[in-house]
C-alpha cells in the first residue's frame, strides 16, 4: 500500500483539512495582531497615525471578524472534513467543491478584510461585512453544506456519531440566522440599507450576532470537542445519552438568548424577560457538555500529566464552563445593569475565544497536525511553554477587563447622597489606562504563544506531505 | 415505541437530523423574533421623529463608516443614574428611521443619542479632528480626512434616499432631487456634525423623561 500511489476516491481527503488548518493559524496570527494593535490605541490613542485604515473604528470590525471568520470556520472547516470522513468512514463527498470552499473563504476573508479598512461596513456586530461578501459566504456555506452532509449521506456506519450533529448545526442554523439578518437592499457596491430598522433591527441582529456566538463559536467547537477529545483521551464519550440530550437542549434553548444584549433598552419587556429566563436555562446543557468532557478525560490523568494537547482541550473545557456560566450570569437583569456596555463584556468574550476557542482549536491542532503529516511533533517543550503562556494570557486578559469593567459599570451609575451623580465620564474614563495597558500585555503574552505554535507546526510539517490514509474496511454494510 | 427508539431513527437518518435541527433552532425565532417584525409601535415613530434629511443621512453614513458605534452607544437605558448623566431615556419610536439601529453595545467613550445640541459646532470640529485639543485625557481616535472629503464624493444620495423611500421612510420626490444640491460645498465633517447635532432632539417637549 506504501509503496503504489493510492487512487484518489480510495483514501481520505486530507490534503483540504491540512490547507484549512494552515490558513486558520495565518488568521488567527493577523486576528490576533490586529487585537493587540487596537488594544495599544487604547493606551496611545495616536498610534493611527491620522490613518484612515488604522483606525481604531476600522480596526476592531477587521479584528473580530478575521478571528471568527478566517480562524473559526477555517478551523471548523477543516476539523469537520477531517473528522466527517473518520466517522462515516468515506472519503469527503464532491472534493473539489470542498476545494473551493476552503479557497473561496480565503479570497471572503481577504477581500473582506481590506473592504471593512477601506469603510464598507453595514455596522451590524459580526455582520459587517457588506452585501457583495454576504452573498459570496451564503455561497460558500451551502457548499460546505453539500460535502459536509453529502459525505454523511454515502456514510458506512449506521448512527451519525455526535460531533456531526454540532457540526451540522452549525451549518444550518448559521446559514438561517446570517440570510435573515443580511436582508438588505444594495445602493451602491458597498453601501446597501437593512430591511429593518430601529428596534426591530436591534431584536434581529441580537438573534443573529448571539446565535453565531452559539452556533459557531460554541457549538461549532463542541462539534470538534466531541470527535478530537475521545481521540486524544483514548476513551469514549463518558454518556453518549447526554450528549444527545444535551445537543437538543442546546439548540432548542440557544436560539432565544439573543436579546439579552438588549436589556433595558427600547425593546418590548417581554422580549427581554423571555431571553434572560432562556439564557439561565441555557446552563443546563452548556454544562451537560462541560461534564461529559471532562468525565470521559478524568479517566486519561495520566496522560493528561505529558500530552499537552490533552492540556488544551481539558483547560479550554475548564474555560467554556466558566465562560457559559458568567454568560449566563450577565443575561440576569440586575446583573446586566452593571455589565451592560462595560469592559466586562469584552473581558466575557475574551474568555471565551482565548479561554475556549483558540485552546481548544491549539490543542486539537497538536493532537492533527503531526498525524495529518505521519509524524511526530517538532517540540513538545514549546507546546508546554505554549500552553503555560496561553493560560498566563487568558487569566490577565479576563483579569484586567472585570477590573475595568465593574469598576466602569458600578461607578457610571453611582450616585453620591443628594441624588446627583458621583463621577464624570471622563473622570472614570480617565481612570482606564492601567487596566488598558495590562490587557495589551495579556494580548502579547497569548500572541506569543501562538506564534510559536505556528512555528512548531512550520517546523513539524517542512518537507512532508499529508500522509495518504483509507477508510478502514467495513464488513457489515449497512446500505 | 419509547424515546430512545424514536431517536435511534433520527440518529440513523441524515435527512430527519437536517430537519429536525432546523425545527428545533427555528422555534426560539418564531416566537420571539417574528412577532416583534410585526408589532405595529416598534415601527410608529414618536410624534417629532422625522426621516433624516440629505446631510443628516450622508453624515449618519460616515458615522457608519468609521466605525463610530463601535465605542458609543445610542441607547439610554431607564435608569436614574443614566437619564441624569444623557438625558431622557430612548424611545422605541424615536429609531424607527435608523437603518440599521446603532443602540451599540460598549461605552467606550459617552452614549451619543442626545448629544444633539449639548455641544456648538465648533467644538465638534475641534474635537473630531484632534480629540485631545479639547478633552485632555481622550483615547478617541483623531479624525482629520472628515474635513477634507466631499460629502457627497460617492454622487449616490439620491439613489440612497429612493432606496430609503422604497422601504417606507417619507420623502418627496422633490426632497430627493434636491438632495445633491443640499450637500453641495460640504465636507464629511459637515454632515457628520449635522447628524449628530440632531441626534436625540425629536422628543417632544411634554415627554416624560
Amino acid at each position: 500500500m506504501a509503496a503504489t500511489e493510492l487512487k484518489k476516491n480510495e483514501v481520505y481527503h486530507d490534503r483540504v483539512v491540512t490547507a484549512l488548518v494552515i490558513f486558520s493559524v495565518i488568521w488567527i496570527i493577523v486576528g490576533m495582531s490586529a487585537g493587540v494593535y487596537i488594544a495599544a490605541e487604547l493606551v496611545w490613542p495616536t498610534l493611527d497615525f491620522g490613518e484612515q485604515w488604522l483606525s481604531f473604528g476600522r480596526l476592531r470590525p477587521l479584528h473580530t471578524n478575521v478571528v471568527i471568520f478566517g480562524f473559526g470556520v477555517s478551523a471548523l472547516m477543516g476539523t469537520a472534513f477531517y473528522s466527517v470522513q473518520r466517522t462515516s468512514h468515506v472519503p469527503l463527498y464532491a472534493p473539489k467543491l470542498a476545494w473551493f470552499c476552503c479557497f473561496a473563504w480565503q479570497i471572503c476573508i481577504l477581500l473582506g478584510g481590506i473592504s471593512l479598512l477601506a469603510g464598507w461596513t453595514s455596522s451590524k456586530e459580526y455582520a459587517e461585512l457588506e452585501w457583495p461578501f454576504d452573498i459570496a459566504i451564503t455561497v460558500v456555506w451551502v457548499s460546505f453544506g453539500i460535502v459536509f452532509f453529502g459525505t454523511i449521506a454515502k456514510r458506512k456506519i449506521k448512527p451519525i456519531y455526535i460531533s456531526n450533529w454540532f457540526y451540522g448545526g452549525l451549518i444550518i442554523v448559521i446559514a438561517m440566522i446570517h440570510i435573515v439578518n443580511s436582508l438588505a437592499i444594495p445602493v451602491t457596491l458597498s453601501k446597501s440599507y437593512s430591511v429593518f430598522a430601529g428596534a426591530q433591527d436591534a431584536i434581529v441582529q441580537w438573534w443573529y450576532g448571539h446565535n453565531a456566538v452559539g452556533f459557531l463559536l460554541t457549538g461549532g467547537f463542541l462539534g470538534m470537542m466531541y470527535y478530537f477529545l475521545p481521540k486524544q483521551a483514548e476513551r469514549p464519550i463518558w454518556s453518549y445519552r447526554l450528549s444527545i440530550v444535551a445537543f437538543w437542549a442546546f439548540t432548542y434553548s440557544y436560539i432565544w438568548a439573543g436579546p439579552h444584549h438588549l436589556i433595558y433598552s427600547s425593546i418590548p419587556d417581554w422580549v427581554q424577560s423571555l431571553a434572560m429566563v432562556m439564557s439561565i436555562v441555557l446552563l443546563a446543557p452548556s454544562w451537560a457538555t462541560m461534564i461529559n468532557g471532562i468525565m470521559t478525560v478524568s479517566g486519561a490523568s495520566q496522560k493528561l500529566k505529558t500530552d499537552p494537547a490533552l492540556k488544551f482541550i481539558v483547560l479550554s473545557l475548564a474555560f467554556y464552563g466558566l465562560a457559559t456560566f458568567e454568560g449566563s450570569m450577565m443575561a440576569i437583569k440586575s446583573v446586566n445593569v452593571v455589565s451592560h456596555f462595560t469592559d466586562w463584556t469584552v473581558g466575557h468574550v475574551h474568555s471565551g475565544a482565548l479561554g475556549w476557542n483558540a485552546m481548544i482549536t491549539y490543542g486539537t491542532y497538536y493532537f492533527l497536525v503531526p498525524r495529518l503529516f505521519g509524524t511526530t511533533l517538532y517540540s513538545v517543550k514549546l507546546a508546554n511553554i505554549h500552553f503555560w503562556l496561553a493560560l498566563a494570557g487568558t487569566m490577565l486578559y479576563v483579569l484586567a477587563m472585570w477590573g475595568a469593567g465593574v469598576s466602569q459599570g458600578l461607578l457610571w451609575l453611582s450616585l453620591d447622597e443628594i441624588g446627583e451623580l458621583s463621577f464624570s465620564f471622563k473622570d472614570i474614563m480617565a481612570s482606564m489606562p492601567p487596566y488598558y495597558a495590562l490587557r495589551l500585555v495579556a494580548g502579547l503574552i497569548f500572541l506569543t504563544g501562538t506564534v510559536l505554535m505556528a512555528f512548531n507546526f512550520y517546523m513539524t510539517m517542512k518537507g512532508r506531505r499529508t500522509v495518504q490514509v483509507r477508510p478502514p474496511i467495513v464488513t457489515s454494510h449497512w446500505a | 415505541m419509547n424515546a430512545i427508539e424514536l431517536h435511534k431513527k433520527l440518529e440513523e437518518n441524515a435527512g430527519l437530523l437536517i430537519f429536525g435541527i432546523l425545527f428545533v433552532s427555528a422555534i426560539g425565532g418564531l416566537v420571539q423574533v417574528l412577532p416583534s417584525i410585526f408589532q405595529e409601535s416598534l415601527k410608529t415613530p414618536t410624534a417629532t421623529t422625522k426621516p433624516y434629511g440629505a446631510v443628516t443621512l450622508t453624515g449618519r453614513d460616515i458615522y457608519i463608516r468609521e466605525g463610530c458605534s463601535v465605542c458609543h452607544s445610542q441607547q439610554i437605558r431607564p435608569l436614574l443614574a443614566e437619564v441624569k448623566r444623557y438625558g431622557p431615556y430612548s424611545r422605541a419610536g424615536e429609531s424607527v428611521y435608523d437603518r440599521p439601529f446603532l443602540w451599540g453595545s460598549k461605552r467606550t467613550g459617552p452614549d451619543l443619542h442626545r448629544v444633539g445640541g449639548k455641544f456648538s459646532d465648533i467644538w465638534h470640529r475641534l474635537h473630531l479632528i484632534n480629540p485631545r485639543d479639547v478633552v485632555r485625557n481622550s483615547i478617541m481616535p483623531a479624525y482629520p480626512w472628515l474635513a477634507e472629503q466631499a460629502a457627497n464624493a460617492d454622487g449616490a444620495i439620491k439613489r440612497k434616499m429612493r432606496v430609503l423611500q422604497k422601504l417606507g421612510h417619507p420623502y418627496s420626490d422633490e426632497e430627493i432631487e434636491a438632495a445633491p444640491a443640499a450637500l453641495e460645498g460640504l465636507t464629511d465633517i459637515d454632515a457628520l456634525i449635522a447628524y449628530l447635532q440632531i441626534l436625540g432632539t425629536s422628543r417632544s417637549p411634554g415627554d416624560t423623561p
